[in-house]
């Protein structure tokens, strides 16, 4: 009964989607005020419905409903409240209702907006975030429908498969919907951009009005990241955080066009220019979206042939098409309207410089996407499959990501409309050489590797340049008006909070910039087979092997569990308990154990894989320096896009 | 007689190539877990997705490994376990495409498309500032607030564009 009454409502829910959709195209042509806000009505009635359907799955979910496939696939009777709830998102079915809850989310609170000065986007808003929506609730309705029922005949089973236990981490459980935020969101810039194009307006308005929408989108997406690294290094147990893995990449491909976009929007709203290449932008970021959510939806990264047998991928590879060659045609309709009002004056000017940094991001996106692409078109063309792994990527980006260093440290110091060397020149000589600390610093401290030595000053002088915007604009406004320099310092950030919240973003990306450093270029480890009382020497560090237990878990899970004393020149640093969990289900899990400290993480792990025996035990023992500053700037990130997109009290009511 | 010489000769190098093998076997305790990673990082899985070998959990990689730390007793190079890999199991086993043929895409494409954008966006530049040139042909008379900085202070010049930056913000 329930799950019917779920299937029913998810097929309603795309009738409504469809008659707002239809509606508000035709009363857009009608010119009738009164159909458009039917539609707008309509719409309004997907977060209810599509929350009501999920509100049943949780239910079938939390009550163990085994006769449903996707309750049974998902969760067990050993499993705790919490992450049976998570299980809405555990799996291919729930994920995209969870995804299409999201959205409608958003589609809501953009269609309860005052729209007196836009009413002619409206119906195109509508009609954009309307068709994703339905797009996504179709892929639930026709093909992966979460409340479907064990096949008739067959006995209901006594208990459920249970979710993966790589899922249960708790950063696993908030990092899909950080992502799938981030993803969710740029739909509402995209659809304003699109509603732009179709109305004719040319000016920045779409910008203006979708500017926050589009930092809380970048700042969900970036957190997602963030937390699926964190993950990756709690729970995957091998040592890193980032591998270059397809995955990783269709995360981030979005984030590099609407980091870019992010950028250049502040051209168009400056100077009135680039107005073309926005467009651009913000559909490839959009497309990029739905199209990361292919690549890890369809199967389409383990084969070509994955693809072809799994149902939702070929709709999916026909929506994305659809969003790219409609999009473009579109932008080329309106090309001409799209002229720039003012022209680049000088190449060193702000806005010459971020084109730069533009250049930079989608050069990164070019290597990402060809990267991930290339194996499936190696298949397709010769039949034989390649891998393209991290040296390849690290190899390519290492030298852009640099340069974004660089423009970082100098992009804030150079004018809106016109810089010379000169101008430059003269203001950037004192950051630069305080910068020339940071590598003297490093060499005394014995490194010599010359990446890092550049990496670590391009680092400082990022910081250096962004902490002296801040002080220098609090001195010279606390010259002016008397006031002391820390309110004049808070003034000043609450007035420009996009400017101030930006160098703080800047800081913590060069932060993170320090971690990567450290675990890329100087991450060393060993593997040894133990026995009680031996030890390991690695990077300082010696860490002696005390005892071995071997134990049932309550919930069910046999857990292998090995304690290790930690020391650095005789000097006790405390104990670290590796573990290797085997849930019921057969499910296996290593748990990596960590000491963390500003310098360096001793990360040490059971290789249970490679077999214990009475006498030995075998671990892997890793040395990442600076790994630390990776969470740091983190969080560092998180404080400045929020000063960034919290509301401005001056800002004018949009 | 000739013949017994071929068999004769043929038992001592057989007999040879056992003594290699017996002692290459005593050797196998030699090869460390690391020696085994140092390769098997630079491989890939040849069954699982995008998994490197080191660090892959099933029974097949582990035998994997057994089989490169045996090729190490044996007294093999790096290249020669790696190139055993490739033979036996693809190109896919390398963390890159081998650079020829149809895989020497993977390296050219990106590096072309780049230095396409360069391009465009150089000539963009060029563009602009020739209209800027006739622009300012066309009036010659238009102050600028940046010239007349050139001439000053830095930080005047600074706090000149700083407050101009906070006035456009109002």
């Amino acid at each position: 009964m329930l799950p019917s009454l779920g299937y029913g409502i998810l097929v309603i829910t795309l009738l409504v989607l469809i008659y707002s959709v239809a509606v508000a195209i035709y009363g857009e042509v009608k010119k009738s005020a009164a159909m458009v806000e039917s539609a707008r009505r309509a719409m309004l009635l997907a977060l209810p419905l599509i929350t009501v359907a999920s509100a049943i799955l949780i239910y079938l979910l939390i009550n163990d409903r085994y006769d449903v496939e996707y309750v049974w696939s998902v969760t067990n009777r050993s499993m705790p409240m919490y992450l049976k709830i998570t299980a809405w998102w555990g799996g291919q079915p729930g994920s995209l209702l969870f995804w299409s809850w999201l959205l409608s989310s958003f589609t809501s609170a953009v269609t309860l907006r005052k729209w007196d000065r836009d009413r002619e986007l409206l119906p195109w808003v509508l009609v954009v975030t309307g068709i994703t929506l339905a797009f996504f609730i179709s892929l639930n309705v026709f093909f992966e429908n979460p409340f479907k029922l064990v096949p008739a005949g067959v006995s209901i089973p006594l208990d459920g498969r249970g979710l993966n236990p790589l899922l249960r981490h708790p950063g696993m459980i908030i990092h899909p919907p950080a992502q799938y935020l981030g993803f969710v969101a740029f739909t509402i810039p995209f659809a304003f951009a699109i509603a732009a194009l179709i109305t004719g307006r040319t000016d920045d308005r779409w910008i203006r009005i979708t500017r926050r929408w589009t930092l809380w989108a970048w700042l969900f997406l970036s957190l997602g990241l963030v937390l699926g690294m964190r993950w990756a290094y709690d729970v995957l147990g091998w040592g890193g955080y980032w591998g270059w893995d397809p995955v990783e990449i269709a995360a981030l491909m979005p984030w590099l066009t609407g980091t870019a976009f992010l950028h250049s929007v502040m051209i168009q709203e400056k100077r009135g220019m680039l107005k073309h290449w926005n467009m651009i932008l913000i559909i490839l970021t959009f497309d990029l979206v739905i199209f990361g959510t292919f690549l890890t939806r369809s199967g389409v990264l383990s084969s070509v042939h994955a693809f072809a047998q799994s149902e939702i991928g070929p709709l999916f590879f026909v929506f994305i098409v659809f969003i790219f060659v409609a999009s473009f045609a579109l932008l080329i309709h309106r090309w001409v309207d799209l002229k720039s009002e003012t022209e680049m004056k000088s190449m060193l000017s702000r806005e010459a410089l971020f084109l730069l940094n533009n250049l930079l991001f989608l050069s990164i996106l070019v290597v990402s996407f060809w990267g991930v692409m290339f194996p499936l078109i190696s298949e397709l063309f010769t039949g034989s499959k390649v891998t393209v792994g991290p040296p390849f990527y690290e190899r390519a980006t290492g030298p852009l990501w640099g340069a974004l260093m660089l423009l970082m440290g100098v992009a804030p110091l150079s004018a809106w409309g016109h810089s010379t060397i000169k101008t430059l020149g003269r203001s950037i000589w004192k950051p630069a050489v305080a910068a020339l600390i940071a590598p003297i610093w490093a060499l005394i401290a014995g490194i010599t590797n010359w990446v890092a030595l550049i990496g670590f000053t391009l680092i400082a002088l990022v910081i250096t340049v962004s902490i002296r915007e801040f002080w220098r604009g609090a001195q010279a406004r606390s010259k002016r008006s008397g006031e002391s320099f820390f309110s004049e310092l808070w003034k000043l950030i609450k007035r420009n909070r996009r400017r101030y919240g930006g160098y703080i973003i800047h800081i913590s990306m060069v932060l993170m910039g320090i971690g990567i450093i450290g675990i890329e270029l100087f991450q060393s480890d060993t593997q040894q087979h133990l026995g009680i009382g031996d030890q390991v020497e690695l990077a300082g560090y010696t860490v002696q092997y005390d005892r071995l237990d071997q134990f049932r878990h309550e919930d069910g899970r046999f857990i292998t569990r090995g304690e290790m004393s930690l020391s650095k020149d005789g000097k006790d640093l405390g104990t670290l308990a590796p573990r290797y969990d085997l849930y019921p289900d057969g499910q296996p899990m290593t748990i990596p154990a960590v000491r963390s400290t500003l310098v360096d993480d001793v990360y040490i792990i059971l290789v249970n894989w490679e077999g214990i025996t009475a006498e030995s035990t075998p671990f892997k023992v890793y040395h990442n320096p600076l790994v630390k500053w990776v969470w740091i700037g983190g969080y560092v990130f998180i404080a400045g896009i929020i000063i960034a997109a919290w509301r401005d009290e001056e800002e004018e009511k949009i | 007689m000739k013949k017994f010489n071929i068999l004769l000769l043929l038992i001592i190098l057989l007999s040879l190539f056992s003594i290699g093998t017996v002692a290459a076997q005593g050797g196998t305790e030699e090869i460390s877990d690391d020696e085994v990673n140092a390769i098997a990082s630079q491989l890939f899985c040849p069954v699982c997705e995008n998994t490197p070998l080191d660090v892959c959990e099933t029974q097949a990689c582990k035998q994997w490994r057994e089989l490169i730390r045996l090729q190490l007793s044996e007294g093999a190079t790096e290249a020669e376990v790696k190139q055993y890999f490739v033979d036996n199991y693809g190109a896919r086993v390398l963390s890159e495409p081998p650079r020829e043929g149809f895989s020497l895409l993977v390296y050219f494409v990106p590096p072309v498309i780049i230095l396409l954008g360069i391009f465009i966006l150089f000539r963009a530049f060029k563009q602009w500032q020739k209209n800027d040139e006739d622009e300012a042909d066309a009036s010659t008379t238009e102050a600028s607030p940046v010239s007349a900085s050139e001439t000053s202070d830095p930080e005047d010049d600074y706090l000149a564009r700083f407050e101009e930056e906070l006035r456009k913000k109002d």
